[in-house]
Parts: C-alpha cells; sequence; structure tokens
C-alpha cells in the first residue's frame, strides 16, 4: 500500500505562506485574473505575487516576468498555475528551486487531450516526483483552505468556514458543495478540485484531511478509479480516523466481459462498488444533495448511539410522514417509555398524541416546546430527534409585518413574541443536542421557501444544518446510523 | 491490480470437481455421484434413495438449466433410467468428456446464491444473494472485497433486501446463519488460498430445514 504523505507537506497546498500566481492575465474574464482575484478578495493574508509577460501590478498584486525577479526572502509555499502546458515544466522547476512546495495546476492539454496530452502529463508526474514537490491537478478548478482564508481557485464560491473536506474529480461538484455550504451556513474546511489527479489522487486528500483538526468529515465526487483495491485499502483506513462520504459518477466496467456464471452477471453495474463502500465504512450517497446533507450532518451533530428516533412535531402530518420514512430506513421509531409519557403529559394539552410522533398540539401556546425536547433527549431510550414544525409563527409574523396592518402596535407585538419563540426553540433544539450528546434534527421547509424565516436563520446561527425536508433529515440520520453502527461493531467508537 | 484479464485462457471444472474444490473450502454439498452409464445411475440412485436429481456433468457445460440437461424428482428405477439415457444422447462435441451426476432431490422453500468474481476494477470479492433460476433478474445481492471478516459477512446478510426471508417462513426454521457465514468465510480463503480460481458460482445454495446446502457449482479456473 502506498505509505501516506506526510501531513506537513500539505501545508504548503492549504497553509501556504505565500501563493504565486503563474500567467496572470489582465482580463477579467481569463482565468489568470479571476484566479488571482481570488485569492486576494477573500481575505487570505499571506504574501501574493504573480507572473505576466509585462511586470507592474494587477489588483495591487506585484507581477514578474521571471522568478529572478521575486524578492529572496518573499515566503510563497504555493504555485498557483494558468500557464499553458508548455510552460510548466521551467516553471516547476523555478520553482522548487526556490523551495515552493507545493503546485496546483489548473492548465489542461494533459490527459485528457490525446497521446501527447498523456505524455506531458507523465513527465509531469516524474518532474513533480523528482522535485519532491506535491502536485495537484492538471485541469483542476482550484484550492479552498478556510482556515487560511484561501480561495485559490478559478470559479466561485468562497464557502463559509466549516468542518467539511472536499475532495472531487470533478471541479463542479466543489462548486455545488459550496454553493450547499454557503445556502445552508454548514461550512468547508478545505477543498480541491483534483483536475486529472495525475499525481495527488482523492484517497491523497483524504488522508490529509483525516490528519486535519480542522476537518470532521470527508466528502468526495469519484469517476473512475484506477486501482480499486488501494482505493479501498485506504479509505477503509480514512474511515477508522473520520466519517466519509462518497458520490459516485457513471457505472463500473465489472460488467463489460460477457459473464459465464450469474456471479459475474450480478457483479454487473456498480453492486461491487456499493459492497465496497459498506466495508470499508464509507457513507455512498446517491445523489448530490444528499451527499452534501449528510456531510453536513456529520459535521454538526454527535454521532447517535442507537436507531431510536424521536419525532417532535407542532402539525399532525408531518409527523406522520416523517414516522413512516423513519419505518422504511434502518432506524426505529421508539415507542414512547411510560416514564417520558407521563412527564409530557404534565407540560402539554391533554390532547397532545401521547404517542411517537409526538404532536405537540399546540404546544407552542402552552409554551413548553424546550422542556419537551429536553425531557425527549433525556430519554435514556431515544437515541436522535427529529423536529419539525420551527418557523410557523414566524411566517405568519411576516403575513403580519407585509400586510396593510402592518406597523399596529398589537400587531407588531404578536410579531416580535412570535419571532422571539421560533429563535427561543431552534436555540434549544441545538442547546439540548449538546446537554444530551444526541442528534436533534430540524427541518422544515421554509430552510428553502424563506430562509431569513427567524426559525431557519436561528439554526443557522447555531452552527446546525436546518434540514429544507423531514425526509432528507430522516436519510442523512440513517446514514449516520448505519456508521456509528458500523464503528460499534468493530469496537471502535 | 489481481482483477483478471478477460481474454485470458479459462476452463470451468465439472460440476462435481466444483463441489470437491468447494468441499474443502466449508461450502457443504449434496452428497451425490458421478456415474458414466444409465445402469450405474439406476444402481446409485437406489443407494442414495428415492427421489433423485439426475443431470448431465461435464467440464464444458454452464447453465444446465437453460439446455434442459437437469431431471428433477425422479421416483423410480424406470424413470432414471431413462432420464440418463435421454441426457447422454443430449450431449454435444462442444461437451468435451460428459458423466451423469445422480443426487437426493432436497426440498426446500428457499434458495440462495453464493460466489466468487474476480472484478476488474477492486479485484476478488464474495457475493450472497436470492438464488434460484430467478437470482439474476430478481438481483438481490451483496458483494464485499476478499478476504471477509465475520462481522462482514453477517452485514452482507443485512444488505439483502430480501432479509427477512432468512427469518422463519412458513413452518421452516430460521436460516442457519452461521453456516451461511461460514460458507462466506470458506469463499473468502479459497479466494485467497486459490489465485487460479477466477470464479465461484453455487446456485442454488438450498436452506434445508435451516441449512445452506450446495446443490449446484460452477467453478472457473485459469488454465
Amino acid at each position: 500500500m502506498k505509505p501516506r504523505i506526510a501531513p506537513e507537506r500539505f501545508r504548503a497546498m492549504f497553509e501556504p505562506r505565500g501563493v504565486l500566481v503563474a500567467g496572470v492575465s489582465t482580463h477579467p474574464a481569463k482565468f489568470g485574473f479571476v484566479a488571482l482575484h481570488n485569492i486576494v478578495s477573500q481575505g487570505y493574508e499571506g504574501a501574493v505575487y504573480g507572473t505576466n509577460r509585462d511586470g507592474g501590478e494587477v489588483l495591487g498584486v506585484p507581477m514578474v516576468t521571471s522568478l529572478d525577479e521575486l524578492p529572496d526572502d518573499a515566503p510563497i509555499d504555493l504555485v498557483f498555475v494558468c500557464t499553458p502546458a508548455a510552460a510548466n515544466v521551467e516553471l516547476l522547476r523555478a520553482c522548487a528551486a526556490r523551495g515552493i512546495g507545493a503546485a496546483f495546476l489548473t492548465s489542461a492539454g494533459y490527459g485528457e487531450a490525446g497521446d501527447d496530452g498523456r505524455r506531458a502529463e507523465a513527465e509531469l508526474v516524474a518532474l513533480a516526483d523528482e522535485l519532491g514537490m506535491l502536485l495537484a491537478g492538471p485541469n483542476g478548478q482550484g484550492v479552498v483552505s478556510t482556515p487560511a482564508r484561501l480561495c485559490a481557485q478559478i470559479v466561485a464560491p468562497y464557502p463559509p468556514a466549516g468542518a467539511i473536506g472536499i475532495a472531487s474529480q470533478s471541479g463542479n461538484f466543489v462548486s455545488s458543495f459550496q454553493n450547499y455550504a454557503r445556502a445552508s451556513g454548514v461550512g468547508v474546511s478545505r477543498a480541491v478540485s483534483a483536475g486529472n489527479a495525475a499525481a495527488l489522487t482523492i484517497p491523497d486528500y483524504l488522508e490529509y484531511y483525516a490528519s486535519d483538526a480542522a476537518t470532521r468529515v470527508g466528502l468526495a465526487y469519484v469517476e473512475g478509479i484506477a486501482d480499486g483495491r488501494a482505493f479501498f485499502d485506504r479509505v477503509r483506513d480514512v474511515t477508522v480516523e473520520m466519517p466519509l462520504v462518497v458520490l459516485k459518477g457513471g457505472a463500473t466496467s465489472g460488467g463489460e466481459r460477457a459473464a459465464a456464471s450469474h456471479t459475474g452477471a450480478l457483479a454487473a453495474d456498480d453492486r461491487v462498488f456499493d459492497g465496497m463502500c459498506r466495508q470499508a465504512g464509507m457513507t455512498r450517497a446517491t445523489n448530490v444533495e444528499e451527499a452534501f446533507d449528510t456531510a453536513a450532518t456529520f459535521a454538526t451533530q454527535p454521532l447517535p448511539s442507537g436507531p431510536r428516533v424521536a419525532v417532535v412535531t407542532t402539525a399532525g402530518g408531518w409527523g406522520v410522514v416523517t414516522a413512516d420514512a423513519i419505518t422504511r430506513s434502518e432506524l426505529e421509531l421508539v415507542p414512547l417509555p411510560p416514564a417520558l409519557l407521563a412527564a409530557i403529559d404534565e407540560r402539554l394539552p391533554p390532547r397532545w398524541s401521547r404517542n411517537n410522533p409526538i404532536d405537540l398540539a399546540g404546544g407552542e401556546t402552552r409554551d413548553t416546546i424546550p422542556e419537551v425536547l429536553e425531557l425527549v433527549a433525556e430519554s435514556p431510550e431515544v437515541d436522535a430527534i427529529i423536529y419539525l414544525g420551527l418557523g410557523i409563527q414566524s411566517n405568519q409574523a411576516r403575513l403580519l409585518r407585509e400586510g396593510p396592518f402592518g406597523g399596529d402596535p398589537g400587531i407588531e407585538r404578536v410579531i416580535a413574541y412570535h419571532e422571539r419563540q421560533d429563535a427561543r426553540f431552534a436555540r434549544a433544539a441545538a442547546e439540548v443536542s449538546e446537554s444530551s450528546g444526541k442528534p436533534v434534527l430540524t427541518a422544515t421547509e421554509l430552510a428553502l421557501a424563506d430562509p431569513d424565516n427567524i426559525g431557519p436563520a436561528t439554526v443557522r446561527a447555531t452552527g446546525r444544518y436546518c434540514y429544507p425536508t423531514a425526509q432528507r433529515a430522516v436519510v442523512s440520520l440513517e446514514h449516520l446510523w448505519r456508521y456509528a453502527r458500523f464503528e460499534q461493531r468493530r469496537g471502535r467508537s | 491490480m489481481n482483477a483478471s484479464d478477460a481474454r485470458e485462457p479459462r476452463r470451468t471444472l465439472s460440476e462435481a470437481e466444483s463441489k470437491a474444490l468447494l468441499g474443502d473450502f466449508d461450502v457443504p454439498g449434496v452428497p451425490d455421484r458421478v456415474v458414466a452409464t444409465s445402469d450405474a445411475a439406476v444402481a446409485a440412485a437406489g443407494e442414495l434413495g428415492y427421489p433423485v436429481v439426475v443431470k448431465l456433468s461435464g467440464e464444458r457445460i454452464a447453465h444446465k438449466t437453460e439446455r434442459g440437461l437437469v431431471r428433477l424428482a425422479l421416483g423410480g428405477a424406470e424413470q432414471v433410467e431413462a432420464a440418463a439415457i435421454e441426457l447422454l444422447a443430449a450431449a454435444i462435441p462442444d461437451d468435451g468428456d460428459v458423466a451423469l451426476l445422480v443426487a437426493p432431490m432436497l426440498r426446500a422453500a428457499r434458495e440462495l446464491i453464493v460466489g466468487l468474481h474476480d472484478d476488474p476494477q477492486f479485484g476478488r470479492c464474495v457475493m450472497v444473494g436470492i438464488g434460484g433460476v430467478l437470482a439474476e433478474a430478481v438481483a438481490d445481492v451483496a458483494f464485499r472485497l476478499a478476504p471477509i471478516d465475520a462481522t462482514d459477512a453477517h452485514e452482507m446478510l443485512d444488505d439483502l433486501r430480501a432479509a427477512a426471508i432468512l427469518g422463519p417462513v412458513r413452518g421452516q426454521p430460521a436460516v442457519d446463519r452461521e453456516a451461511v457465514v461460514r460458507i462466506l468465510l470458506g469463499l473468502s480463503r479459497l479466494a485467497t488460498d486459490r489465485p487460479d480460481v477466477l470464479s465461484v458460482d453455487v446456485n442454488p445454495l438450498l436452506i434445508v430445514e435451516g441449512t445452506p446446502i450446495a446443490v449446484d457449482a460452477l467453478v472457473e479456473v485459469r488454465t
């Protein structure tokens, strides 16, 4: 098995003291401009230099025409390469001579570009080996590292800081995940678009993330896997250290040979990949939003120690449908233990459901939602909570405010009350989760329909994810339980 | 990578050879006899007890059911003799050397499939699934890369959508999961110990009173 790359070496890429952008352009539509713009505009505090044909300054950054012109003591660890493939061998040699430890190549014209390109890519890999330089790409979109406020990429967006470490064989999916991060407020620690992954491959990045204090969960997109066995061995080690969510594009070539055996025929499509994921303790997502939801859940919730879920809802229908989703999953809708039932009886109107889902039956008017959440979370027979109905009051508050009677002191008082309550409920969900050490997932479509509603907004402010549907909360929670169970069965936790 | 090249020369072992090899790796097979003539088939059936199954067996014969080379539930000597004569006559030159395989007719409501596959991307993997003639159409299977441990094997069974059929069903006891796990671990050992084995197909793995027994098996080896 390939030995892990020492994590310290990745500091040159993810925590560089300075960045050199090679091939800077003055045209705002060119990658060579966008890369420089994104690095200097998002708060990166290290030294920044650029190379171009004319020298001078671009965006206030000093340009050199040759690396010889750089100050001897310029502390540069990363070169971000936007130059054509033909220029890169000489460039990388000069960078290595200055002690630059890592290169990110956006340049195209390599492995994706015919025989000549493949030859050039093989030369590039050999050169990086010879120089002892970490080489990301080529043909990648860039690298993001929020602890360093580094946005070295030729595309948007720059995500909020967080604990998700992204490694993707498709740059577009890095953008997708980062867009989800922006929308949900659940942020990213590091992200890299591996491009052709000529030298550094997806497992290399994931192994670094596993050792990285800023990263709690890995999120990977993969297509082709050159050596499946090595991939398996490496990701299996990674999942011992952190949960790992994978989204895979494309069917495998497993069924190419007309199989003589049933077993061979059944190995077609990607059933082998699926089994490999389960065996490695890796969470496989079926689509992009499930991948992000699940990574966001690993990043922001404690692991459940069992499958028993209680649904707490302010309205009946939502709870019923969520109960159905739980029943279809590997989670369990826990019957309410008598002690919990009795305790809730004291805090809710008599018409409450007296069952799981716990239909609060207007518990908001008795103002007992935080207490009920706490009681449920403290029950030793409950492993996790899904909380539905947050933001209803503030939704009405919005209608009151925007309607023709807004401004009336009585109405304003009610608006303020509604919003105070939803904020309180959202905070209670996070506090109860922290004090009990159990996952509490809040789901409401208001997360999408009205992200400014104080309910979902407060969920974001607590650092948690507000699930747009209960179904998505159930799927994410099921993934967390599967991972926890995998660890438990192997004597880890 | 240790995955096999699709073009490399390979041959299949006969059913009898396949079962003998699998027996060495904890895959229990039905006690059967390999004979050359219809008379010998009748004698074997008498020893095993009726009803019996008679099949045409040979290195190059796969997919016997599709070719009508399996005769089930033969209740007496006359039927065995007639079936044996027909089967021997059904052999074609491409089949190479053939023989008759006589086995007791086992009845079971549940059939699993287990096997080994050499995946081009991931190498050798162990499979378990819902078996029988509809195994491919049902496609309810779980794979793991060899080698596996007992925890993996149990989780493979849990992965099956129809895992409920492993419990007590229609008066039959629950499937002896430990026995199935031993078979999967045996296949895993086979994958490790025998690099020349390219694939194994045990279908059906019949569940008789809860106990798994291989009644058909096909092993492909590198030549």
